[in-house]
């Protein structure tokens, strides 16, 4: 299917950790950008309760929120998406007022005026933040307006969710604008190295570059209808 | 953060022997254990700005790796696996075992004043 990236006037991210904009959107959100149309992220933590500290490590449990804050500026720069970060905690967004958290991001959306909202697709996403961000999300959908609701493109990463959801309705090739998604990627050093390194073994004569293509070439999104 | 050195580590709980203190406790696998190996089921908990007051503070080392255990009037808190502690700058003892690859798998951290949310 080929995408219209220009057909619309305002995409909004809603994922809850820096990061999972570059491991799941980047490369979609440069399209949208060399198309002319604004992006913004409304990211939930900062990923203090991470595991991984660098590789070899050099953030700790006390250091790591301001690396990663200041990590996720930088991705966001990479791929030119402004950024909202939303305050709440590693690890406890399913814990939140699930309405509260989903009045928040409607109020956002609605004042971004979104056409298009990214976000994860509950429950096959996984970790407890991405499939709580991604109900809330839902939720704040499922509450506006059917006239002002948003297109709404969600990530399904879970083993077997192609049994339940289908394929994915939407397949974006990121490769024309990999450098970028790299880029991105690589802006989250604290998270990204320790990774790269283990998809290494094995494949130690491709490239950097090679490397990553093979593993986050493509973002996969379903579509999801409100309006029924 | 470097490797623990008893002494001082144990030096370190000393100082706040029967002084209120914040602590930090944590261990996890991940929340990706159960995505990566079917077997494998995610586990974890962790309690941030408990605030104790404990009687005896105690570091243990075997095989390379250790354990500390706080005494307090009624219980007690404990952590093993502990590899490597930082004393920062904000008076806070953080210590921390981590996997091959670098990835924080427990940690138990005190300070005097509240940790950052
Ligand atoms: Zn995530």
């Amino acid at each position: 299917m080929e995408i219209d990236y220009s057909k619309h006037k305002q995409v909004v991210v809603i994922y809850p950790h820096p990061d999972d904009e570059s491991f799941g959107t980047a490369g979609t959100v440069v399209k949208f950008r060399e198309a002319g149309v604004p992006v913004t992220y409304l990211c939930g933590t900062l990923g203090e309760m991470g595991r991984n500290m660098g590789s070899p490590f050099f953030a700790n449990r006390e250091t790591l929120p301001e690396i990663r804050k200041q990590e996720l500026i930088k991705a966001c720069k990479e791929i030119d998406m402004d950024l909202q970060m939303l305050g709440y905690r590693d690890k406890t967004m399913e814990f939140e007022d699930e309405q509260k958290v989903a009045d928040d991001l409607r109020q956002r959306i609605e004042e971004l005026d979104a056409s298009l909202v990214i976000t994860f697709y509950p429950p096959h996403a996984v970790h407890p933040d991405h499939n709580a961000m991604g109900r809330a999300a839902f939720r704040a959908i499922r509450d506006m307006d059917a006239e002002k609701r948003p297109e709404v493109w969600a990530n399904a990463i879970s083993n077997g969710h192609e049994e339940i959801l289908g394929s994915p309705d939407i397949v974006v090739d990121t490769k024309t604008v990999f450098q970028k998604k790299l880029n991105a990627l690589k802006a989250h050093k604290s998270q990204i190295d320790g990774m790269l390194q283990k998809v290494r073994k094995g494949n130690e004569e491709l490239s950097e570059f090679d490397l990553a293509l093979r593993h986050f070439r493509y973002e996969t999104y379903h579509t999801v209808n409100f309006n029924e | 953060m470097e490797s623990i050195n008893l002494n001082k580590v144990q030096e370190y709980l000393d100082q706040w022997t029967n002084k209120p203190v914040y602590v930090h406790v944590e261990t996890t696998n991940g929340a990706y254990a159960k995505h990566f190996d079917a077997n494998a089921y995610n586990v974890g908990a962790y309690v941030r700005n408990a605030q104790i007051t404990y009687t005896q503070g105690k570091i243990v080392e075997q095989e390379g790796a250790y354990r500390v255990g706080l005494k307090h009037e009624i219980g007690w808190i404990y952590a093993e696996g502990l590899t490597d502690f930082e004393f920062n700058e904000n008076n806070q003892l953080l210590m921390a075992g981590h996997d091959a690859d670098g990835r924080l798998m427990v940690a138990m951290q005190l300070s005097e004043k509240p940790f950052n949310y």
